[in-house]
């Protein structure tokens, strides 16, 4: 639907897994970040009061 | 295709005469050309009104979720895999039903047709293969062939997979089609292209819900669309919104979508929202191996869990 494969990351972290989730969490924000901000399905009409 | 109607009437006016319905759902005429309607047969008096020809496209599955009582129905392939699907979601019983199969070779495109013509369609006449359009100062044979609806054209289940009666012999099924040709056209574009087309697609959409009312699939009592507590999708125009209302409608038929074409048929502008159902269906049937409403025994992919099911996107 028009959003890039990357933004959207599917993983699976058990609660005892402190490091994979602080792994998982780096790569994906680094991930996000080299695609710079989401353009598609954003709100760009103002809002009417 | 004609020639069914004799059959559809004497089977109608049996079940109806030794009790066996209550009522027989089917098509009567139209107010328009090339528009039947949903016809509810209660005495056998009122199965005179029944008609069939290429313009039954309308899903009657839509017409007897929840109902009790006993309910013939006509159906098409199509609409016989929507019945078993309603079968298995529960929204009625089999055993309620007798299912009047009638084995199609298509309906036509009223909108491909009128589109053909400057002026006013005002009659047309069908035989077996061909249909005469009548209008104020022009009159044109088309072959049925050619202004079929696009889901009918690509049709894999023309005969019913499920009936009690048949009102005629089972046609020859399709084989060799190409479904999902302009599924892999969209899944190539890169996602900035994916996002410009859908948004050029949905452009015209009026936020008037006729797809989802009249999807067989669309019974849920409150639609996720007009919730307002939470409310999950604004109501107005904004791009984003009017796609998001399709997109989860999409996901809402995943597994589900028999491809019918009620909602592209319903359309008052025209929007050819089957691409996103039936990208869905492809996935369906390439990560499960699954067609929806074959059969009444089997649970859908997303109520099942399969030790070999994909998940290779969970990192």
């Amino acid at each position: 639907m028009g959003i890039e494969p990357d933004r959207l990351q599917f993983s699976w972290v058990s609660s005892a897994e402190a490091t994979k989730f602080v792994q998982v969490a780096t790569e994906v924000t680094l991930a996000i970040k080299d695609l710079g901000p989401n353009k598609n399905l954003v709100k760009t009409m103002p809002k009417v009061a | 295709m004609l020639s069914y109607i004799d059959k559809i009437k004497e089977i109608s006016i049996r079940l109806l005469k030794e009790c066996r319905v209550e009522m027989v759902i089917g098509f009567r005429k139209g107010t328009v050309p090339m528009m039947n309607e949903p016809h509810f047969a209660k005495s056998p008096e009122d199965v005179e009104n029944f008609v069939w020809d290429s313009n039954c496209g309308i899903n009657l599955c839509n017409y007897f979720t929840n109902r009790g009582e006993k309910i013939g129905i006509l159906a098409k392939g199509c609409d016989s895999r929507n019945i078993v699907t309603h079968i298995i979601e529960n929204k009625i019983k089999r055993d309620q039903l007798v299912i009047i199969g009638v084995p199609c070779k298509g309906m036509i495109d009223k909108r491909k047709i009128s589109a053909m013509f400057e002026g006013e369609i005002g009659e047309v006449i069908e035989n077996e293969n061909n249909i005469t359009v009548k209008g104020d100062g022009f009159e044109k044979n088309l072959n049925k062939k050619d202004v079929l609806q696009q889901n009918c054209a690509i049709c894999i289940h023309r005969n019913p997979v499920i009936h009690d009666e048949l009102v005629g012999e089972l046609v020859e099924e399709q084989i060799d089609v190409d479904r999902y040709e302009d599924v892999r056209e969209i899944e190539a574009l890169p996602p900035q292209e994916k996002a410009t087309y859908f948004e050029k697609l949905l452009e015209p959409c009026i936020r008037c819900y006729a797809c989802r009312n009249a999807c067989p699939l669309c019974y849920c009592p409150t639609c996720f669309t007009d919730e307002s507590r939470p409310q999950w999708v604004g109501k107005g125009q904004d791009p984003t919104d009017v796609s998001t209302f399709h997109f989860l409608r999409a996901y809402h038929c995943a597994g589900r979508c028999t491809d019918c074409g009620a909602c592209e048929r319903s359309c008052p502008v025209g929007i050819n929202m089957r691409v996103f159902t039936k990208k869905l269906e492809k996935d369906c049937l390439e990560l499960f191996e699954w067609e929806a409403g074959l059969d009444p025994d089997v649970r859908p992919p997303l109520d099942t869990y399969r030790p070999g099911d994909p998940d290779e996107f969970i990192k």
